[in-house]
């Protein structure tokens, strides 16, 4: 039942689709005086019926209707009732209908919210936003439809993977599909404003908001991808470099930069035709993440079962939406012209500049790593797998100049600030970090020439930015993110410095020492449990005077024969201790591996911290100017 | 004009990116057998790891069924995760044969010491060439071999997991 319902209500959800987009297509044209009511009311019925059709998916889900293609594929009996409902959004077309229901969601709050603004801008958005729609929406109908049935109904699903049953991965994906779905209405708005003339002051606040709000998804939504990496993969790492994780990547820089642009475009009206290329391109990034991702062109680890009909699909609508956008930017670029104002060298406009410039580096590289691959392979057949020495190599020697900019970049002053002089206390910080540095960098057996300074401006960065919040020139959200920034990129470089592994065979009641810590294997407890055979070991890690009990385990399936292992992972402020076990032969003995990876919760923390400082931007209530 | 010329360019540029994402989604990425009719040249020469033979590669496949070929490296991280699942392989008596990749040969055999062999044979590929013969991306990888044939008939990129190993074994069964 809930098949003909979810179904059918996509298909009204098109007809609103394009009879929204010829009516505001043909009013367009017109001067109009006010907002025709019916275009909010046809959005909301539209946006209902995808709420409906998305439920009702779930509650497929819910009752396990294997009925349904999708639930068959991708749901079991047995699974918790957590994992049954976020299997809705697990699968290809389930998240492809969340995209799509995220993206008539945001359409409703846009048109409810943007009152203030002038009507032919709405009326554009509204057409430019209802293209995407109906382009997913068709897609959706053509290619992967969620509500396929199947005849006879099967007793039992198929989807019983235990890897894929993790909190951080069950909402994982929602979280990052609002941060790339709010980049739609920000592309939709900025081709409308293109047209109307209207970019300027107040369309830069009133975007900013959307810019917001989709920079702190996809902020949180990167951040449980690789809590989730961290956790359940189990390699010790939280980022790899893989395509799909740069696919992620790629959009947030590039919505960082824009988050950045548009302030100085609130402020003083300039980088106007930036900030439209800004916003075009962080649409058309997320846009591409999703046929990357979908098409199943890339060679990930993460890739998703694929079928190429689907991936030529988003390629040419993806192309569509591209073309469009440069015709019309190409078109009314001059529109929006304003006087040149002077800037100067040393002024915020500058430093903003300044961040951008890296921002597009970093981004290049992210890109040229993830597509290049790609293009060789068509171009003369050539395979070359692009891995992490590259990324590291090309970016962090350019994050040197990156810290130094940060330092100070964002203390200048709007239009034009002074050349410093000699600033005493600047001088004692930097001697300060020095020390700190030495202490640090005195224990580590790995230093590198290059993690030096790279320690010393991060160390310098974090004091100078605890030192803004006791400053009165910014705002308290430009604060806690920079802060929160900082402290990210010295806990990844702490991480990274200080990490260490240790492996072994040992068997009951041997002990290894290395470097100050001590690993005791206590004892092996043998279980049997439903399916399976169970091992749990007992270690202890001993240091002078702490001990922490670890207790991973392996378990062996007889059918089929498989072993798996479960990590014990020990979080605590300072260090996380990670440690895995294996059996090796019949003779008692068995293989660990040992990891200490210090600061790792603040990786975490950090990344919360610059989210939160987008939070009180948005909630920012007072409009005083710095 | 100048303008213009600008957006002719980023139009050139736009439609060439079209152009190759499309051939791009044509390229295989799962060697299926009616994809791949033509014979690959495995008849090169290999040095194998523990002993230094040097040995045509081709004589290790199985000339009447399937083989199992795994690429790996002392220093790739998932390869240790991978390195269970090929011990369960080894354990249901089916051979694979090794592929050491861009390692050195002292640290290949220490690991090997510490969590077991599961290869039957391991040669070295010092320099990657002899993966790009398999049209391996990266480590680890397995591939599967028709030795009738000679074509790869599956390909596994990424570490195993449980269904691999099932799905080999089937394939193994439906062959033999």
């Amino acid at each position: 039942m809930s098949n003909y319902f979810g179904n059918y209500s996509l298909y009204f959800a098109l007809i609103a689709s394009l009879y929204l987009i010829i009516k505001s297509y043909l009013v367009s044209n017109k001067a109009l005086k006010y907002l025709d009511k019916n275009f909010i009311l046809i959005t909301s019925i539209q946006t209902l019926m995808i709420t409906i059709s998305f439920i009702s998916l779930v509650f497929a889900f819910i009752y396990s209707d294997f009925s349904n293609e999708t639930v068959f594929n991708n749901s079991h009996t047995l699974k918790p009732m957590f994992y049954k409902i976020s299997g809705s959004w697990g699968n290809h077309e389930g998240s492809l209908l969340l995209w799509l229901l995220v993206l008539s969601v945001f359409l409703f709050i846009f048109l409810l919210k943007s009152g203030s603004q002038n009507i032919k801008y709405r009326v554009l958005t509204l057409l430019f936003q209802q293209i995407i729609i109906a382009g997913f929406l068709i897609f959706i109908l053509l290619t992967s439809n969620p509500f396929n049935m199947i005849f006879p109904i099967p007793s039992e699903g198929l989807g019983l993977n235990p890897i894929l049953q993790d909190p951080a991965l069950a909402i994982h994906p929602p979280i990052l599909y609002l941060g790339y779905v709010g980049t739609s209405i920000i592309f939709s708005a900025s081709l409308a404003s293109l047209i109307t003339g209207n970019i300027g002051e107040a369309w830069a606040r009133h975007i900013k908001k959307w810019v917001l709000v989709s920079w702190i998804f996809l902020t949180i939504g990167i951040l449980l991808g690789s809590i989730w990496a961290y956790y359940e993969l189990g390699w010790g790492g939280f980022w790899f470099w893989d395509p799909v994780e740069n696919v992620s990547l790629m959009p947030w820089f590039c919505l960082t930069a824009l988050l950045h642009t548009v302030v100085v475009l609130e402020r003083r009206n300039l980088f106007k035709e930036w900030t439209i290329i800004l916003s075009i391109t962080t649409f058309s990034l997320s846009m591409s993440g999703t046929f990357l991702v979908r098409s199943g062109i890339l060679n990930s680890i993460h890739t998703f079962a694929n079928d190429p009909s689907r991936g030529l699909f988003i390629l040419s609508f993806l192309f569509i939406l591209i073309l469009m956008a440069l015709t019309i930017f190409f078109f009314n670029q001059n529109k929006s012209k304003g006087a040149i104002k002077e800037s100067f060298i040393f002024s915020k406009e500058t430093a903003i500049l300044v961040n951008n410039w890296f921002m597009m580096f970093f981004l290049s590289v992210v890109l040229v790593g993830t597509i290049y691959p790609i293009f060789l392979e068509v171009l003369n057949g050539s395979k070359i797998s692009v891995g992490p020495p590259f990324y590291h190599n090309l970016l962090i020697p350019f994050l040197i100049p990156f810290l130094v900019f940060m330092s100070f970049g964002p203390s200048l002053k709007w239009i034009k600030d002074n050349v410093r002089k000699f600033e005493f206390d600047l001088f004692v910080i930097f001697l300060i970090s020095i020390l700190i540095s030495y202490f640090i960098l005195i224990k580590s057996e790995k230093s590198f020439l290059l993690s030096i300074p790279l320690i010393i401006l991060s160390f310098y960065l974090l004091i100078i930015t605890i030192k803004d919040f006791f400053s009165k020139k910014s705002y308290l959200s430009q604060k806690v993110s920079h802060f929160g920034f900082s402290l990210l990129i010295l806990s990844i470089l702490l991480n990274s410095l200080f990490s260490f592994e240790f492996n072994s065979n040992m068997k009951v009641g041997d002990q290894r020492v290395f470097n100050d810590k001590i690993i005791i294997l206590k004892d092996v407890i043998v279980q049997d449990i439903d399916n399976y055979k169970s091992l749990k070991a007992n270690f202890e890690i001993k240091n002078k005077n702490t001990t922490i009990p670890l207790t991973p385990e392996v378990r062996i399936y007889q059918q089929p024969f498989t072993i798996t292992s479960e990590a014990a992972i020990k979080t605590t402020l300072l260090s996380d201790n990670f440690l895995v076990f294996n059996i090796l032969k019949d003779d008692g003995y068995y293989n660990i591996r040992y990891q200490y990876k210090p600061l790792m919760i603040w990786i975490w923390m950090s990344t919360i911290l610059i989210s939160i400082g987008g939070v009180l931007s948005i909630l920012r209530r007072n409009e005083k100017k710095y | 004009m100048k303008k213009n010329i600008k957006f002719v360019s980023i139009l050139f540029f736009l439609i060439l990116t079209f152009v190759v994402m499309f051939k791009g989604l044509d390229v295989s990425k799962d060697y299926s057998n009616e994809k791949l009719n033509s014979k690959i040249d495995f008849s090169f020469t290999a040095k194998k790891l523990f002993n230094d033979e040097i040995i045509i590669l081709e004589d290790l496949f199985d000339q009447n069924g399937i083989s199992v070929v795994n690429i790996w490296a002392s220093w790739c991280v998932p390869c240790r995760e991978e390195h269970k699942f090929l011990m369960n392989l080894k354990n249901m008596n089916i051979q694979v044969i090794g592929i050491n990749y861009k390692d050195a040969s002292k640290n290949a055999k220490d690991f090997l010491n510490l969590l077991g062999n599961p290869y039957s044979d391991i040669i070295v590929d010092k320099d990657g060439t002899k993966s790009i013969e398999f049209g391996a991306i990266g480590v680890p990888e397995t591939i599967i071999i028709n030795g009738k044939t000679n074509n790869i008939i599956k390909k596994f990129i990424g570490p195993l997991n449980t269904e691999n190993v099932i799905e080999i074994k089937n394939l193994i069964n439906e062959t033999s």
